[in-house]
């Protein structure tokens, strides 16, 4: 798919600037997007599986279709199995929320976003305990270290699939065999990987999946949600909220039965459209395509930033290790200061501090300082490369 | 065209949307509508099908393991 002018949009705002903050929400989205979404609210509009009438059923109608492809694209047993939510935090909040009581014990990793750290910290309170299986300086994790980290009352592995500050992989499914053979249930966050990298529930034996649709998914915000696998049981899971769900409105009892026992309330109907849109798009494109595409970028990207004089990068530094996103510092200069001097003087828009996940930070040795994050995407190009690289080293050359 | 109906009944608007997605693959008529107010008190709907078809419809479902609660005349 190598993206050009023609077909694709740019990654250049309409004043110019460059948007390396894919790994934030992805930006462009692909031109189905906005379009199923204005089409929506033009043409469909109505409150999906709440009454009968035919443009309700329409409605509902785009929300299910969108629900069958999430459920392909991670090999989801049942599109009923997938539970739309506000986005990935609130489908980690479900997983952890609803199903740890006091005695369990989770084992997790220190390169987390605080979507997982603040819900087991705060569970932390209420009687259940976690443990950090320590990962490796460059932000990757052997699997015999979530091993180790097994106690005789742990219930639950949680883990991201690849790290929202320098795009470290981690042995997903490595992890996912060892939860199965301690017959322990396994939580990934794949916000940073879901249609960024494969991913199948089954084959990663993955219990518990939280995924988000505004970054590689392509689509807006305000889509997301968990998918379950068939070993959970719906009953185990206590709902984070309880209200209409459209079906046995004769009783005042939450539905136990799915996607209903924790979907209650009017959902983003108008946002799932355009979720549908986009992995319609993704599925033309092919994952391979895209990863193909961001994996030569992001060489390209760490090629040029390890040759620059002044210039830590963070993390595994390989391309086929980690997902288009690549971390960090000018010697001698602030990230903020590197951050703001990017977008004011050289036009490119990035992240940069401790992109909510101190515990990565801690991991990777930049605590509390931060760093700068370059986060690309499929619409990114080798230009778009060459640019940031000799941004970096103009600003490099000016440190201290 | 024969007016003899029956309707499924299911736990909410998804499964409805699956048993009409699966019927119009395999060349069944159905229609989605609100439920008859005197076979249950839910707002949601169901899957209106045709009488004479209801039990070639539950074998299709059975072994398809799609989930339903029941299939009524109307």
């Amino acid at each position: 798919m190598i993206p050009t002018a023609t077909g694709f949009p740019s990654s250049k705002t309409k004043d110019g600037a460059l948007y390396l903050d894919n790994a934030a929400t992805s930006w462009p989205k692909p031109p189905g997007v906005a379009q199923a979404m204005a089409q929506f609210l033009a043409e469909v509009g109505a409150n999906p599986g709440r009454s009968g009438h035919r443009l309700s059923i329409e409605a509902a109608r785009i929300v299910y279709s969108a629900r069958e492809a999430v459920a392909n694209l991670f090999g989801a047993p049942d599109p009923l199995r997938v539970v739309f939510g506000l986005n990935i935090t609130d489908g980690i909040n479900l997983a952890l929320h609803g199903l740890l009581r006091a005695g369990d014990h989770v084992v997790t990793t220190g390169m987390e976003h605080n979507a997982v750290m603040r819900p087991l910290r705060d569970l932390a309170q209420q009687g259940i305990e976690f443990t950090q299986a320590v990962c490796e300086a460059d932000g990757t994790l052997d699997p015999h270290r979530i091993e180790e980290a097994i106690q005789p009352n742990t219930r639950l592995i949680a883990l991201n699939h690849a790290s929202n500050v320098c795009g470290a992989i981690l042995p997903i499914r490595a992890v996912g065999q060892i939860a199965r053979r301690r017959e322990l249930l396994f939580l990934v966050d794949t916000a940073q990987t879901g249609g960024a990298l494969p991913l199948h529930m089954e084959n990663d034996c993955i219990d518990l999946l939280a995924f988000t649709g505004h970054k590689s998914l392509y689509g807006p915000m305000g889509t997301g949600g968990l998918i379950l696998s068939e070993r959970i049981n719906p009953a185990d899971l206590h709902p984070l909220r309880q209200g209409g769900t459209g079906s046995r409105s004769e009783r005042e009892v939450q539905p136990d039965f799915l996607p209903d026992r924790f979907e209650s309330g009017t959902p983003n109907a108008v946002g799932l459209a355009g979720l549908l849109a986009a992995l319609e798009w993704l599925q033309e494109q092919g994952l391979e395509t895209i990863r193909t595409h961001e994996k030569a970028l992001c060489a390209d990207l760490l090629d040029g930033l390890i040759n620059t004089p002044g210039v830590i990068v963070l993390g595994p530094q390989d391309a086929a290790r980690q997902t288009a996103t690549v971390a960090f510092n000018i010697r001698g200069m602030e990230p903020s200061t590197v951050g703001l001097r990017l977008d004011e003087e050289f036009n490119i828009l990035c992240r940069v501090g401790l992109h909510c996940a101190p515990s990565a930070h801690r991991t990777l040795g930049t605590f509390p300082d931060g760093c700068v994050r370059f986060g690309l995407g499929a619409f990114n190009t080798a230009e778009d490369i060459q640019q940031a690289v000799e941004a970096v080293r103009q600003l490099a050359k000016e440190a201290p | 065209m024969n007016e003899a109906f029956a309707v499924i009944l299911v736990d909410s608007t998804s499964y409805a949307l699956r048993i009409e997605k699966l019927l119009k693959q395999q060349g069944l008529a159905c229609k989605l509508i609100p439920v008859p107010r005197h076979l249950s008190s839910d707002c949601g709907v169901c899957v209106r099908i045709q009488k004479q078809e209801a039990d070639v419809i539950r074998t299709l479902l059975q072994e398809d393991q799609i989930h339903f609660l029941t299939i009524e005349d109307v």
